[in-house]
């Protein structure tokens, strides 16, 4: 076995064992880990598949941000996981039943001949000057400029959706509207009095 | 030499892993989410691999819109998912039935 087969077939392992705790882990605090452990050994994947870009695309992107935002989601809410768990066991033979249905499917049809290595031989590898992120960007922005641009809008949606749904205003919280502080006038606060001097009285300061 | 039906069998594997995942998890609504990232992150592994087998870059692109789009999906559904704790202090799918479907 090369190098690269040793590698494939070992992350390969980590990544189906990382994605079955994710399914069945009791806790969401450990199956969101088992998650960052699954999309790392993925980039990991992608790597024997020269995609470097997107292998650590999906390391800063998913490990870095979406994975962060479960755990922030999980950690913060306080749920009643006995409920939620009920009925775990009475989908098992189902649910198992038709995924090995399809995994065995899938296989029959995968190890056929038009996969094999025969007939669709691995290319060659490129040597030390191939750049990977200059060959997509090369592609990106140009022949899909447009469905690039559609992509940044849909991340512009994805922002307003997520701060107009968790946006909320607290009746019983207190503070200051500075709109109102700026255009505030003088008459609104300060009252002139205008009233005659009133003579003193006869006994003195002191008392 | 790898095939590249090996990196299929691993797409498959790991969409039929995130299937069994919604069938298991089907009240709990964070873990469904997970299964769907799952899902998409077979799919991504199949476009990588032809598109490395096939020495054409539109896999790869394919792969990064596949990304911006779950990105977005995460985002919204963990906001909705806030959302619906706070009005109803549950995240099991079975007390989600305002509509009454």
């Amino acid at each position: 076995m090369t190098f690269l087969q040793t590698a494939f077939y070992f992350f390969a392992a980590v990544m189906v064992f990382a994605a079955t705790m994710v399914i069945t882990v009791r806790n969401p605090v450990k199956s969101a880990l088992f998650l960052v452990l699954t999309f790392f050994s993925a980039a990991c994947v992608w790597l024997t598949l020269e995609a470097e870009f997107l292998a650590i695309v999906l390391v800063l992107v998913y490990v870095g941000a979406v994975m962060v935002l479960f755990l922030f989601v999980v950690m913060m809410l306080d749920i009643n996981l006995a409920r939620l768990r009920a009925g775990f066991t009475g989908y098992l033979p189902i649910g198992g039943l038709v995924a090995v249905l399809m995994v065995a499917e899938l296989i029959f049809i995968l190890t056929g001949d038009s996969f094999s290595a025969d007939n669709l031989p691995r290319p060659e590898g490129h040597g030390g000057s191939y750049s990977n992120t200059r060959q997509l960007g090369s592609v990106l922005y140009t022949f899909y400029v447009y469905p690039f641009e559609i992509a940044a809008i849909i991340l512009l949606v994805a922002i307003i959706a997520a701060i107009v749904l968790t946006l909320r205003k607290r009746p019983d919280t207190k503070y200051l509207n500075p709109a109102d502080q700026v255009s505030v006038r003088r008459e609104d606060r300060v009252r002139l009095v205008k009233m005659p001097a009133e003579r003193r009285h006869s006994g003195n300061w002191s008392s | 030499m790898i095939p590249l039906s090996h990196y299929l069998i691993l797409g498959a594997v790991m969409f039929s892993l995130s299937v069994i995942g919604i069938f298991l998890n089907r009240k709990n609504l964070v873990i469904l989410l997970m299964s769907i990232e799952l899902m998409l992150l077979a799919v991504n592994i199949n476009f990588v691999a032809f598109s490395h087998y096939l020495q054409d870059m539109a896999g790869q692109v394919f792969v990064f819109f596949v990304l911006t789009v779950a990105a977005a999906e995460s985002a919204i559904g963990l906001a909705i998912l806030i959302v619906l704790f706070r009005n109803k202090h549950s995240i099991n799918v079975e007390d989600v039935d305002g509509l009454k479907g």
